[in-house]
C-alpha cells in the first residue's frame, strides 16, 4: 500500500506513539485486504466495549489511548456489559462496574458519542448513497454494505479504531465493485427470522468477502438484521449482493439438509429457563410489533428485551415500555444477548432465543445451552 | 498468496487446525484454551504455538482477546494463516505477534507438531 509522506511520517512515531499504533493497524489492513492506498472514511462505529469481552488488558489499552487520543470523525458505539439503570438487579460484582464505567469513560474522553448500540444502522441518518465508513460491529458492516449503499471493510475492534483516530482507511475490495465467486440460493419454503439468521450463518461459512443470494422473498426488518447477524458470526464475509450472479458463480443451494445443520449446530436445548429477545438489539419497529404481539399476554418465564437507550426513551414515551413491563419483559438498554455478563451457567442452563448470533456466543462463551425458537413460537409457547 | 502482515522471527512447534478460529467467545483471554466443543482445536492451548489455521472468523471483538491473551503472556508465538482476516491482521499487529498468509499449496504441507523456523525477511520465510 503507497502512503503519502505525511501518513509515512507518522507510522515512523513522528506525530507520537497513538498516530503511529493507528497507522501500523491500517497498514497491516491494508495489506490483509490488498487495499492500495488510504481513503478517507465519515463515519466509524467501534466495537470493543464490554468489559466482559475486552477484558482487563482491552480496558488499561483505552485507558491509556485515550491520554492523547481524540477521534477525527463522527464515532459511535457498540453495547457494554450492563444498564446502569437496571444494574443493581443482576448481581455484576464493584469490579465489573467499575471496569465497565472506565472503558465508558474512556469513549468518551476520546470523544466518542456513546450510542452502545450494535445497530447504528436504525438508530442514526444514513449518509448518502456510497458515503464510506468503517464499522466494526459485524452485523452492522453487513447490513451497511447490503442494504443501506454504504461501504465498509469488516472491520475489527482496532481498524475501526484506528480509522476513528486518523479519519482514514484503506480502500480495500470490497470499498470498490465486488464479484462474488459463489451464489447462494435459498430453498426454504415459508422463512422466518431464525430461517434466515441460519442462512446467514450457512453463507459466512461459504462466502468470502462477499456473496451473491437469490430466491429470497420480500424480507422485513427482523429478518433482515438476523441474516446480516448470522453472517457476521460465522466467517469473513462482509456484503450481501443480492441476485443470480454471474453465469460462472458456484451455485449452491441452502436446502432443509443445510437449515437442519445449523439447527444441530447450535440449538442444543428443549427448552430455555429464561428467554432473550435482541442480539441484534431491537429497534422501534420491533419494539411496536412486540408490544402488538403481547398484548393481553405475559410471559410464563423472565424475557430479557435489549434495545438501544434512544428507543428506550423513545418507546417510554410512546407506553410500550409499560405494556412490555406488564407483559414479564425486562428491558435492558446499552446492553445485548451478546456476551452478555448477566447469563451465566450459575443461574441459568439454557436459554430459549430467535437470534443466532445470540445463540453461538451464549454456547461459547456463557457456555448455556440454547433453545432455537422463532418469535411467533416463542410467543405461543412461553406466554399465557 | 504470501504476505507478510506482521513481521518478526521466532522458531517453535507448529499447532495446526482445519478449522477456522472465531477469536472471541472461543479463545478464552486468560486460559488460551479454545472452548468450542465443535472445533478441531477443542480443548488445546495456543500458548507458544506457532498457530497454523485457514483464517480468523466472526466477531470484531477478537482483536481484543488477541492482544489480551499476549498481555497474559498466553499467545502464540506467531500466526500462519491462508486468508489474512481484519480481526487477526489488527490483534496481531497490536500485539506484536508475527503473522503471514501461506498458498493453499504450503498449508497443507505444514503438519501439527513440525518445528519450523519463522523469518519474515527471509525469502523463504518458512523452515522446516
Amino acid at each position: 500500500m503507497e502512503l503519502t509522506r505525511e501518513e509515512e511520517s507518522a507510522l515512523k512515531g513522528e506525530h507520537g506513539e497513538t498516530m503511529q499504533m493507528a497507522y501500523r493497524i491500517l497498514v497491516a489492513t491494508g495489506e490483509a485486504t490488498d487495499a492500495e492506498k488510504l481513503i478517507p472514511i465519515e463515519w466509524t462505529h467501534l466495537s470493543g466495549v464490554n468489559y466482559n469481552t475486552i477484558g482487563d488488558a482491552g480496558e488499561e489499552f483505552l485507558s491509556s489511548v485515550s491520554k492523547d487520543a481524540r477521534v477525527k470523525v463522527k464515532t459511535t458505539l457498540n453495547p457494554m456489559g450492563f444498564d446502569i439503570d437496571n444494574v443493581s438487579n443482576y448481581g455484576l460484582d464493584e469490579n465489573f462496574i467499575s471496569k465497565q464505567l472506565s472503558i465508558k469513560n474512556s469513549y468518551e474522553t476520546m470523544g466518542v458519542t456513546p450510542s452502545f448500540s450494535c445497530i447504528p444502522y436504525e438508530i442514526f441518518d444514513i449518509p448518502k448513497d456510497g458515503t464510506q465508513v468503517a464499522f466494526a460491529e459485524s452485523n452492522a458492516a453487513i447490513h451497511a454494505n447490503s442494504y443501506d449503499n454504504l461501504k465498509t471493510n469488516k472491520e475489527s475492534a482496532f481498524s475501526a479504531l484506528a480509522s476513528a483516530l486518523t479519519g482514514k482507511s484503506p480502500n480495500s475490495s470490497l470499498r470498490k465493485e465486488e464479484t462474488p465467486n459463489i451464489t447462494i440460493n435459498m430453498k426454504i419454503k415459508n422463512p422466518n427470522e431464525l430461517s434466515y439468521g441460519m442462512l446467514g450463518f450457512f453463507a459466512g461459512k461459504v462466502g468470502d468477502t462477499s456473496v451473491n443470494i437469490s430466491g429470497l422473498s420480500n424480507m422485513d426488518n427482523r429478518q433482515q438484521k438476523a441474516m446480516c447477524g448470522g453472517m457476521g458470526t460465522s466467517g469473513t464475509c462482509a456484503k450481501f449482493i443480492f441476485g443470480d450472479g454471474d453465469s460462472d458463480c458456484e451455485k449452491i443451494d441452502f436446502d432443509e439438509k443445510e437449515l437442519q445443520n445449523v439447527h444441530d449446530e447450535l440449538n442444543t436445548a428443549e427448552n430455555g429457563d429464561i428467554i432473550t429477545l435482541g442480539s441484534p438489539q431491537l429497534g422501534l419497529e420491533e419494539i411496536t410489533e412486540l408490544s402488538q404481539k403481547l398484548k393481553g399476554r405475559s410471559f410464563k418465564k423472565r424475557c430479557m428485551v435489549f434495545t438501544p437507550r434512544t428507543v428506550k426513551v423513545q418507546m417510554q414515551k410512546l407506553g410500550y415500555t409499560n405494556e412490555l413491563e406488564k407483559a414479564g419483559c425486562e428491558i435492558l438498554s446499552d446492553c445485548c444477548t451478546c456476551l452478555t455478563p448477566l447469563i451465566n451457567k450459575d443461574n441459568v442452563d439454557a436459554v430459549t432465543t430467535n437470534s443466532i448470533k445470540g445463540a453461538f456466543y451464549l454456547n461459547n462463551s456463557n457456555k448455556v445451552d440454547v433453545n432455537l425458537k422463532p418469535l411467533s413460537e416463542i410467543i405461543e409457547d412461553e406466554t399465557k | 498468496m504470501n504476505k507478510v502482515l506482521v513481521a518478526g522471527k521466532v522458531n517453535g512447534t507448529i499447532l495446526k487446525s482445519k478449522d477456522s478460529i472465531n477469536f472471541l467467545g472461543t479463545v478464552d483471554k486468560k486460559t488460551r484454551i479454545i472452548s468450542d466443543k465443535n472445533h478441531d482445536l477443542y480443548n488445546k492451548s495456543l500458548k507458544d504455538s506457532i498457530l497454523v489455521f485457514p483464517s480468523g472468523v466472526g466477531s470484531s471483538v477478537g482483536a481484543y482477546t488477541i492482544y489480551s491473551i499476549k498481555s497474559n503472556d498466553v499467545a502464540p508465538l506467531a500466526m500462519i494463516c491462508k486468508k489474512a482476516d481484519l480481526t487477526v491482521a489488527t490483534g496481531c499487529a497490536l500485539a506484536n505477534i508475527p503473522l503471514i498468509t501461506i498458498s493453499e499449496q504450503e498449508f497443507s504441507s505444514l503438519e501439527n507438531g513440525m518445528k519450523i523456523t519463522l523469518d519474515t525477511e527471509n525469502s523463504t520465510p518458512i523452515l522446516h
